[in-house]
């Protein structure tokens, strides 16, 4: 498992170099930043000057070969904004990005996965029915639009919780998280509720398939003739057996919610990764955005090879050197 | 699929989502006739009729069922003419991707070799990152405006086109009358459009559906972030985001009935999708 490990790593920081190419290509066609960046109508040495300090005079691959070059060292380049380095303010931001993802994760699983396990074993039933229709819904719900909605409902009208912004943090063991504080759990919850929606009908969807799937099989029949209750063999047969493609969706879901999370920390005010991501894109501000997306294709990178690691811990039978 | 699509999809989420589709695709195509101002005409907005709640009567005689924003525009005739905006945008790029990643996927899929191995790699490349940030990043390049975003949303959607098409079509490849065209020596363009094509239609046309909900979704998306549609343009996303500042002061109305008319679209559009998948493969209901 260790070789392994290696060797996928090396496929990750192989893939993170061609993204690299790729993405400093397309972030350099997005026009001058100095247009943006100082008054056009400042003198010409001035602007000159800039020029020259960000290195824009450059041909392409000596600004590429340069950025490659501070890269290795973890140096992604200099915010043109603020002047900060850019790694350090996404690595300052991650944690409250990740805080809200999973929190919504756990919130989607632990309604999705019964919700799921039910609609799949009476598949037929009122129940079962509505709970098709409602992930339905939840994969039609505009997010933004449910923020916004949220917000009308629990800040403005009813005032009883604010409506955005990270509240305070605390920290535990070395962590530090907004949960710990009851000032942050009012600040989190609604941007949490708003995120789960996506993820909580794919987890039922994903669910009520598996089961689908697996009640005709023999091991189930078995259970059932023996007497079992419903509640027995959904948890304790039905759910180890479709874990595998589970977790796997959990992994998607979850790389799509770190991206995704740009919608819901524009409308609360979350000081995450995403809502850094659109105010560089707005401002045009290079640096961030290459190291943004950079940052996000190793963290895809990390989700998948754990997720394969964990499904080859859960079931022996996956052989993670691909030979069977 | 055998007793005709339309027949096929009546259960009872199928025949919810023909309705709410078929009402709505009437509504943006009679949007000039159905609504009572046109909502981008100066002349015919009013500032003395800015800002009134629901159902008011304002001072040129016309009923404001929905409200009407600080310009004095008509909601109702706002979410009509936004409707259009947005199911124009939705069709024109999932017709575009469709072409573009149905043709890329037959032909990676018949010619197979590097090409298929080239496009198929880029296409995973693609779906391993969220529509969203693919279609930011892109709009940073490119700009805003009503094409880039089509163009946005096709880049993100070709994907899925060209995924399910080398599929089936690696399947169809092998069977036998794909063996007797080429024996009649039909030229590869012809055994993929009218030989491989029709077959790998039923499994495209949940695609077609799925995608055209979520280009709808992405759009808005875009336009509430401002990367999205230009002003003069108003989608129903736009709408929205137009109606968040004056959410703080109470209006709700500006941003609760564009974004409730574009839920009941999205839910429209899903329920058909469902019903055909089921009909496709009754096992797979995921």
């Amino acid at each position: 498992m260790f070789l392994y490990t290696v060797i996928r790593l090396g496929q990750g920081a192989l893939l993170l170099l061609a993204m690299s190419v790729l993405v400093f290509v397309a972030i350099y066609a997005i026009g001058n930043p100095i247009t943006m960046l100082i008054n056009p109508s400042s003198p010409q040495e001035v602007i000159d000057e800039t020029i020259r300090r960000l290195g824009l005079d450059q041909p392409l691959y000596v600004q590429y070969l340069r950025f490659l070059a501070q890269a290795v060292q973890g140096n992604l380049g200099v915010s043109y904004i603020s002047s900060q380095p850019a790694l350090r303010l996404i690595v300052e931001r991650f944690p409250a990005t990740l805080e809200l993802t999973l929190t919504a994760m756990t919130i989607a699983s632990v309604i999705g996965i019964p919700l799921g396990l039910v609609a799949g074993y009476r598949p037929n039933s009122p129940l079962g029915r509505a709970i098709g229709t409602i992930s339905i819904i939840g994969i039609s719900l505009p997010s933004f639009w449910i923020g916004l909605m949220l917000i009308t409902i629990f800040s403005i009208r009813f005032g009883i919780l604010p409506t955005g912004g990270r509240g305070q943090t605390a920290s535990i063991l070395g962590f530090e998280s907004s949960l710990f504080t009851r000032n942050g759990w009012s600040h989190i919850v609604m941007p949490a509720i708003n995120l789960c929606f996506f993820p909580m009908a794919m987890i039922i969807r994903l669910t009520r398939a598996g089961v689908r799937e697996n009640i005709t099989s023999n091991h189930i029949r078995y259970a059932r003739a023996k007497g079992l209750s419903s509640t027995r063999i959904l948890f304790g047969y039905i759910l180890p057996s479709i874990s595998i493609p589970l977790i796997t969706v959990l992994g998607i879901v979850f790389g799509v919610l770190l991206a995704f999370g740009v919608v819901t920390e524009t409308v609360f005010a979350w000081p995450g990764i995403g809502k850094l991501i659109i105010e560089a894109i707005r401002t045009g501000d290079r640096p961030i955005i290459i190291a943004y997306l950079l940052f996000t294709v190793l963290l895809f990178a990390l989700i998948n090879l754990a997720v394969d690691i964990l499904c080859a811990i859960i079931d022996p039978r996956i052989s993670l050197s691909g030979a069977r | 699929m055998r007793r005709g699509t339309i027949g096929s999809l009546l259960s009872p989420g199928g025949i919810f989502g023909l309705i709410v589709v078929g009402t709505a695709v009437v509504c943006a195509g009679f949007a000039s006739q159905l609504s009572q101002q046109n909502p981008f005409d100066l002349v015919q907005l009013s500032v003395a009729d800015s800002q009134l709640p629901p159902g008011s009567l304002g001072s040129n005689g016309i009923v404001y069922w929905l409200g009407s924003d600080d310009q004095g525009r008509d909601i109702v005739s706002a979410i009509l003419y936004g409707l259009r905006i947005s199911l124009l945008v939705a069709i024109a790029s999932t017709s575009i991707a469709f072409v573009l990643g149905t043709s890329i996927g037959l032909s990676a899929a018949y010619a197979g070799g590097w090409l298929d191995l080239v496009f198929m790699r880029l296409a995973d490349i693609q779906l391993a990152f969220p529509g969203i940030l693919i279609a930011l990043v892109l709009l940073s390049v490119l700009g805003s405006g009503i094409d880039k975003v089509v163009i946005a949303i096709v880049a993100v959607q070709w994907a899925y086109y060209a995924r399910t098409a080398r599929s089936v079509a690696i399947i169809e490849r092998s069977k036998e009358y794909i063996l007797a065209a080429q024996s009649l020596r039909f030229s590869a363009a012809r055994i993929i459009f009218s030989h491989l094509l029709p077959n790998s239609l039923s499994a495209l046309s949940v695609v077609v559906i799925v995608q055209i909900a979520g280009g709808i979704a992405l759009e808005a998306t875009l336009s509430f972030l401002g990367m999205g549609l230009p002003i003069t343009q108003p989608s129903l996303g736009l709408l929205i985001a137009n109606g968040y500042t004056s959410m703080l002061s109470g209006e709700y109305w500006l941003s609760f009935y564009p974004g409730f008319v574009l839920l009941l679209l999205l839910v429209g559009i899903n329920l058909i999708g469902e019903r055909l998948r089921e009909l496709n493969d009754p096992r797979e209901s995921l």
